[in-house]
């Protein structure tokens, strides 16, 4: 039986092994489900508004959200789903508030993605690394590796992100804002009405998305 | 007296090995068990933390952190793998496999030389997971250096 021992040991540990890392890989990809990189997404580089749908849905939504904004990050994979699901206009624009240390680089980052046509997997890929980058004290290295991923022209993204246009373009989209009374992030509107903020949390989104939905049918 | 004596000294001997080779399979088994939770960080697409510095990120998603498409890190629980699969049949009595262990925890040692030459050198940063491997070779590493020099003659049993 000792002659036997170490065999059974070791298929023990192999078994273990593979099962385990099988089951956290599934965990992960579970709770990280892999970007869907699309090779165009209708945005028209330099465009202003970064803009995901058609222009005629019954529902426009209109975010103005900070990248390293925890509960901005929580609601941006439900807008994804609900976007399919229904169709919608999503318009997203720049708010980073000042208190989160990596928020405008981040914005620009996600600006100087736009101007190669990748705004929207930039965007889906800052809110999905949130917690790695965002207490990070080299943001930048985090944000030029992102560009590589999503197989963006490093140099230009840099020379981008640096650029006055890109910080105009977030400075724009921040006074936009601040004149229409967003203080806080996330800030949507569905259909040109602001969404209160308990309905902001991602359990009760969905329902807020549901009512504009229903109430824009008849009208449309 | 002298067989009596010759006796006692194997016996001495053999648990001083089922010691020293339980120890080094248990070392493997946390490394194994090291480099398989970055193998499945590395496929799965998620982005390793250290703390609060990128350099996790910076080392794991360098292209040295693959070969071939292959992340590294599965290729270091392969050969913890190995390791432990030689250290265990050592420890029950297999001679062969003494040998073989010996030249695999050395192999490691040679590619985690490597490995830091690359942080420190050409990627300027250091990956938490990656020195606690490393450390884990060298304690390895040391326990074949240090291996009673019964536990040595054996080996070319």
């Amino acid at each position: 039986m000792k002659r036997y021992a170490p065999f059974i040991i070791v298929i023990l540990v192999a078994a273990v092994t593979v099962g385990s890392g099988a089951f956290l890989y599934r965990a992960k990809v579970a709770a990280n489900p892999p970007l869907k990189i699309p090779k165009a997404t209708g945005e028209k580089p330099g465009e202003s508004a970064h803009v995901l749908g058609p222009p005629n849905a019954a529902v426009t939504l209109e975010e103005f959200g900070d990248f390293q904004c925890p509960p901005c990050g929580k609601l941006s994979e439900p807008i994804n789903q609900l976007q399919k699901q229904y169709n919608l206009r999503v318009i997203y624009r720049q708010f980073p508030l000042p208190m989160h240390a990596h928020a405008k680089e981040a914005a620009c980052a996600a600006e100087a993605a736009g101007r190669q046509g990748r705004f929207w997997p930039m965007h889906d890929l800052l809110y999905r690394e949130q917690p790695a980058w965002s207490n990070s004290r080299d943001a930048r290295t985090i944000f030029n590796a992102y560009a590589g991923m999503l197989q963006l022209d490093l140099d230009r993204f840099k020379k981008d992100m640096d650029s006055s246009e890109v910080q105009e373009q977030v400075e724009l989209d921040q006074k936009r804002g601040a004149l229409i009374g967003v203080r806080t992030t996330p800030t949507i509107f569905l259909n040109n009405q602001s969404v209160p903020p308990e309905q902001l949390k991602p359990e009760n989104f969905a329902t807020a998305v549901e009512a504009a939905v229903k109430s824009a049918k008849p009208s449309s | 007296m002298k067989k009596n004596q010759k006796a006692g000294s194997t016996r001495q001997r053999s648990r001083w090995e089922i010691i020293f080779y339980s120890g080094a399979a248990l070392i493997a088994l946390v490394g194994l068990g090291e480099a398989t939770y970055l193998t499945v960080i590395s496929l799965s697409g998620e982005t390793a933390v250290c703390g609060n510095s990128a350099d996790c990120f910076k080392v794991l998603g360098s292209s040295y952190a693959k070969v071939g498409g292959i992340p590294v890190a599965s290729l270091g629980a392969l050969a913890y793998f190995i390791v432990f699969t030689f250290a265990t049949f050592a420890a029950f009595d297999y001679g062969r496999v003494r040998k073989f262990f010996t030249w695999t925890v050395l192999a490691m040692f040679a590619v985690t030389l490597w490995l830091l030459f690359v942080q420190a050198f050409r990627l300027h940063a250091f990956c938490q997971y990656c020195l606690f491997s490393a450390a884990l070779v060298f304690l390895l590493t040391g326990l074949v250096v240090a291996r009673p020099s019964t536990a040595q003659s054996n080996s070319n049993l």
